[in-house]
């Protein structure tokens, strides 16, 4: 089985601090992740590698840094990593980096062979969206099984597949055929700590590095900032609320306190007690 | 699309350096549309708010507020295109086929599209569920379109394009996001975000029936079945009157039984910051902000929590904030409306039982007298 997995790597987003002054996000020393939903996708096809044979494939878009992401995912276990990277791409938004990454994953067909699944995280981090592993499925006319809980069946010789998908009030026991994409929901699986056989070969691992031009991409148009139909205009604090908080002055006994903050609630909002009676009493 | 005069505004100013003119062939995309969240003979609650959400931009725009209703052809259809009138919308696209009783990607990513390349709507707004968000990055891709995920604010400029808001960058900052010149701008908006639009009993509209192109030999991916949650399973928190949540300010999985106990004397639900989930005291369905619930309570009881956009997009809907945060200088207290400066493991259990005795029956029977 061949297997791809596309991962980012983002700012570690519990660090990141907005510039006091200017708003700016301070990038400087902002230590970077592998995006956290992606390692729940690379373990899966981990998973179906070892279960089957075969290969997987890491796939990342991003500066040449974004190498140190993937260098970490073959010491978890990956076969072969490939980084995208090119000023073209800079400042691509979800639909110019589905583009890419499309035209990458066909480069990738080239040259190493078809894929069977095309893994994706749920969303990132950093961005939120969960919008370019369903756009990387359409560019590619993949079948798409996004909020995946669980791989049920997997036969690749007859090339079909059965997952359980998160739905809205409950979960969709799906059946379709290869190649597909996947993205994995959080917390479906428990992600392996690399071997150390894995962890050497990936200090010496080559990674493949492409520009735009090496993964034959030749609509430049439809990269970056130039491709991308969505422009930010305006990147802001949010404004605090007119007026701050009321603060309650803390009383000696936390008993009074609390007594305290229960009349400024009622005091602020007059029906409150009535309707804090009625669910309280469970009516 | 005919119907009412849609007057289109004349731009005011050209705000946007980036602003070309919008190409000739996108000049007729008109209206703004609502899709409707249809699944088992249930419409998710967002559909509505989306709609009373959307009537402020058509207004503004001049331009009708039309439905989308996708499905098999039967009742539940008919009642969600009916029920959309009642929530505001002037006209109801009815996209009836057996091959779209369950939601599949395929078939619906294919209807949509077919639906919007046939009446070219300008703004195209899904709730940001795991139906909408699976449906919306394969539409907008199919249509090479922009499309801005999980926004907090929708607004319409004086030149008439969308401006839509989100959060970035992990949720410390707010960004806004235009698709100037592509159509139709198309925006997936979390549930509870936006309030619920007063529902009017006699409000009606017209039927425009669409007849997808669709055949089931041709739809690879099968439903083998459906298992739905069991009730128990499900939290609340999305439609709480009474939410008491915790931070990392409780400094222990022990400590968030406090929250718990809170909760319960209340009868209202509880739940906790991203962190919480992340150091697993807390399962991620009780997760509040922009990655969990967005909750529109009447009583908001944060404990411990500093505040981050993050979660205050979650939670900016509330009647009332209570914050209770040792850090006075917490960004909590800049949208809660009564802070306390003080320990949340030390006033939580006095809180409990101050309530405990306010509603208990015998001071329930003092309040009614």
């Amino acid at each position: 089985m061949r297997i791809l997995v596309c991962i980012k790597q983002v700012p570690d987003s519990a660090q990141i601090r907005v510039h006091p002054v200017t708003n700016t996000i301070m990038r400087q020393g902002v230590p970077t992740i592998i995006n956290p939903y992606d390692l729940f996708s690379l373990e899966e096809a981990l998973r179906l590698r070892d279960k089957f044979g075969g290969e997987v494939t890491v796939l990342t878009m991003g500066p040449p840094m974004a190498s140190d992401s993937l260098r970490k995912t073959l010491a978890i276990g990956a076969d072969r990593a490939v980084l995208l990277t090119d000023r073209f791409f800079a400042g691509s938004d979800t639909l110019a980096t589905t583009y890419a990454l499309a035209q990458a994953i066909r480069k990738v067909e080239g040259t190493f062979g078809r894929q069977d699944i095309v893994f994706a995280g749920k969303q990132t981090i950093d961005g939120d969206t969960a919008q370019v592993g369903p756009g990387i499925a359409k560019r590619l006319n993949l079948l798409q099984l996004t909020y995946v809980s669980k791989i049920a069946e997997c036969d690749p010789e007859k090339g079909e597949i059965t997952v359980e998908r998160r739905s809205e009030g409950g979960v969709q026991v799906l059946h379709t055929k290869l190649p597909c994409l996947v993205t994995m929901l959080e917390g479906s699986n428990e992600v392996r700590r690399g071997a150390i056989d894995d962890a050497l070969r990936a200090a010496r691992a080559e990674i493949v590095t492409w520009s735009a031009k090496d993964a034959e991409i030749s609509d430049l148009t439809k990269c970056g900032l130039k491709g991308s139909p969505t422009i930010v205009k305006k990147v802001f604090a949010p404004s605090p609320r007119s007026e701050r908080a009321a603060f309650i002055e803390p009383e000696k006994t936390a008993a009074d306190t609390a007594e305290k903050l229960i009349e400024a609630m009622f005091a602020r909002q007059p029906k409150l007690e009535a309707e804090m009676h009625k669910l309280a009493s469970g009516l | 699309m005919s119907g009412t005069p849609a007057p289109t505004p004349a731009p005011v100013a050209s705000r946007a350096s980036a602003k070309k003119e919008l190409p000739e062939h996108f000049r007729d995309y008109k209206h703004v549309w609502v899709f409707i969240e249809l699944e088992r003979g249930d419409v998710h609650p967002v559909s509505w708010e989306l709609l009373g959400e959307g009537r402020k931009l058509a207004d503004k725009l001049g331009v009708q507020l039309a439905s989308v209703v996708l499905g098999a052809p039967g009742d539940a259809t008919n009642a969600a295109v009916a029920e959309s009138f009642r929530y505001g919308a002037d006209v109801a696209y009815l996209v009836e086929h057996p091959v779209l009783a369950d939601y599949r990607n395929e078939p619906y990513s294919k209807a949509m599209t077919q639906l919007v390349n046939a009446h070219k709507p300008e703004i195209l707004l899904l709730g940001a569920t795991t139906l909408g968000r699976d449906l919306a990055g394969s539409v907008a891709t199919t249509l090479l379109t922009g499309l801005t995920a999980d926004c907090t604010e929708l607004a319409v400029d004086a030149d008439g394009s969308l401006a839509a808001t989100r959060p970035t960058f992990g949720g410390s900052l707010l960004c806004t996001i235009y698709t100037l010149n592509y159509r139709p701008q198309m925006a997936t908006i979390r549930p509870r975000v936006m309030p619920m639009p007063e529902r009017e009993e006699n409000r009606t509209g017209r039927v425009v029936p669409f007849a997808p192109d669709l055949r089931e030999e041709e739809i690879i991916t099968k439903i083998l079945k459906f298992i739905p949650d069991r009730d128990s399973a499900k939290s609340n928190l999305a439609f709480a009157d009474i939410v008491v949540a915790g931070g990392l300010g409780l400094q222990s999985a022990e400590n968030f039984q406090l929250i718990r106990n809170l909760a319960a004397t209340l009868g209202a639900e509880f739940g906790g910051s991203r962190p919480l989930v992340q150091k697993g005291w807390m399962t991620s369905d009780r997760q509040i902000g922009q990655t969990g619930k967005t909750i529109r309570p009447k009583l908001y009881i944060a404990a411990g929590i500093s505040g981050a956009i993050q979660h205050r997009v979650g939670v900016e809907g509330a009647d009332c904030i209570v914050a209770i945060n040792t850090d006075k200088n917490a960004s909590i207290f800049d949208f809660a409306h009564i802070g306390i400066v003080s320990d949340a493991i030390r006033l939580l259990p006095a809180l409990t039982e101050a309530f405990r005795f306010r509603l208990s029956p015998h001071q329930r029977d003092r309040l009614a007298g």
